[in-house]
């Protein structure tokens, strides 16, 4: 279960979910949001597939694996919606995504058709929680250095910005996160030599 | 008329769907290692997005909306039916990329052969479900508009693709630190170029 958050994490290993990993980084309430929502769709989706994998038909598994993905999110959407509005409106479609959201097809795929429900349901919290973690850590440089606070409370203080210091506006703007994540994928690799590309 | 155009070169160079909104961003770096599958992928996406669209459009409009089925008389008007838009939308999708995948399977062989996984995989892109999504979101005038909005992300999405498998091909002859080879520099890369993207956005018509 803890394998996905470091030496097999999804974002930046498998190559899974980047789509919206970059979109909703630009502050950090926004990435938990969309880190917690991910989790609980992949484990409940592995779950009801694992359950149900011996009667789906192989050639349309797609299919009956995104109605079951769609419904999951509409359910998580319509909380959204409820709960924290404000934060859903920042998400804007990017909580419809989750649905193709890779992660989802490729833990389903990979995972959930050939294991029992608990190993999945696992798989899924584990694969969400590393998939969170990148959005934390890509959140919380890009709101820091952007805004200067953190979930919106003033972090950098006034003194510092008398002095001379701004906001990085570049940093709020949508090429910046890839680059964020090429230095994570950077440090990452220099410290696990093996994940290394010739 | 100008509101086709302008929604036609809005989408494909302002609101380009890798690089202002990073969406269909997997395919787009599992994909876009040799310039002629990029180039597969991209005519095929972007058939599908031309496709979904109007479909979906009428969709939303005439049955999910709230209100869309007044036309069905006056007790059908209060109805909203718009929390069942996610199944819908990715249904069609869904279904529409199995037709498309037997069709040219049957009439196209060879494409189909050229294509090979990529087909059945465009039904998970995020770049066709969001475009359906941002349609949904902008609410467009007419069903015209909508096309043109699909067409115009399909094509600037294309466009994204073969511009990096062009890049990623010169690449193999560079010195890249170790760590960051692979997946870390076809990052940078892509910042790059959407920074490139950027000086579009004061773009008017």
């Amino acid at each position: 279960m803890l394998g996905p958050l470091n030496k097999n994490n999804p974002v930046i290993i498998q190559m899974l979910g980047i789509c919206s990993a970059l979109a909703v980084t630009s502050k950090l309430e926004p990435a938990i949001v969309m880190g917690l929502s991910v989790t609980v769709v992949v484990a409940f989706a592995n779950v009801i597939i694992s359950l149900i994998r011996n009667t789906i038909p192989n050639r349309i598994r797609i299919i009956v694996q995104l109605v079951v993905v769609a419904a999951l999110v509409t359910v998580v959407s319509e909380f959204l919606k409820a709960y924290a509005f404000d934060v859903n409106k920042q998400l804007s479609v990017f909580v419809g995504l989750i649905i193709t959201n890779c992660i989802l097809m490729g833990r389903l795929e990979a995972f959930a058709l050939g294991n029992g429900p608990w190993a999945s349901f696992l798989d899924g919290i584990g694969n969400g929680l590393g998939y969170g973690l990148i959005l934390v850590i890509i959140g919380f440089f890009r709101e820091l250095f952007g805004s200067g606070s953190l979930l919106g409370i003033q972090v950098i203080p006034q003194a510092v910005y008398d002095f001379g210091y701004v906001n990085n506006g570049l940093v709020i703007l949508p090429p910046m996160a890839l680059f964020v994540v090429a230095v994570i994928i950077w440090v990452h690799r220099s410290r696990n030599k093996e994940l290394q590309e010739s | 008329m100008e509101e086709l155009l302008s929604t036609f070169v809005r989408s494909i160079f302002v609101d380009n769907m890798i690089f202002a909104y990073y969406l269909g961003m997997c395919s787009f770096l599992a994909v876009s290692k040799n310039v002629k599958t990029a180039l597969g992928l991209g005519v095929a996406v972007t058939f599908i997005l031309v496709c979904t669209l109007p479909i979906n459009y009428l969709l939303e409009n005439y049955v999910l909306k709230e209100g869309a089925l007044a036309w069905m008389g006056a007790e059908y008007a209060e109805v909203n039916l718009s929390f069942l838009s996610f199944i819908i939308f990715i249904a069609i999708i869904a279904s529409f990329t199995q037709l498309v995948e037997m069709v040219v399977e049957r009439f196209a062989p060879a494409l189909y052969a050229s294509l090979g996984i990529f087909l059945p995989l465009i039904a998970v892109n995020c770049a066709i479900l969001g475009g359906s999504l941002f349609m949904q979101q902008k609410a467009f005038p007419n069903v015209g508009v909508a096309t043109v909005y699909g067409l115009g992300s399909g094509i600037g999405w294309m466009l994204a693709i073969v511009g990096m498998a062009a890049v990623r091909e010169k690449l193999t002859y560079s010195d890249i630190p170790k760590p960051l080879r692979g997946l870390g520099i076809t990052f940078i890369i892509t910042g790059l170029m959407g920074i490139g993207f950027m000086c579009f956005s004061g773009l008017k018509i």
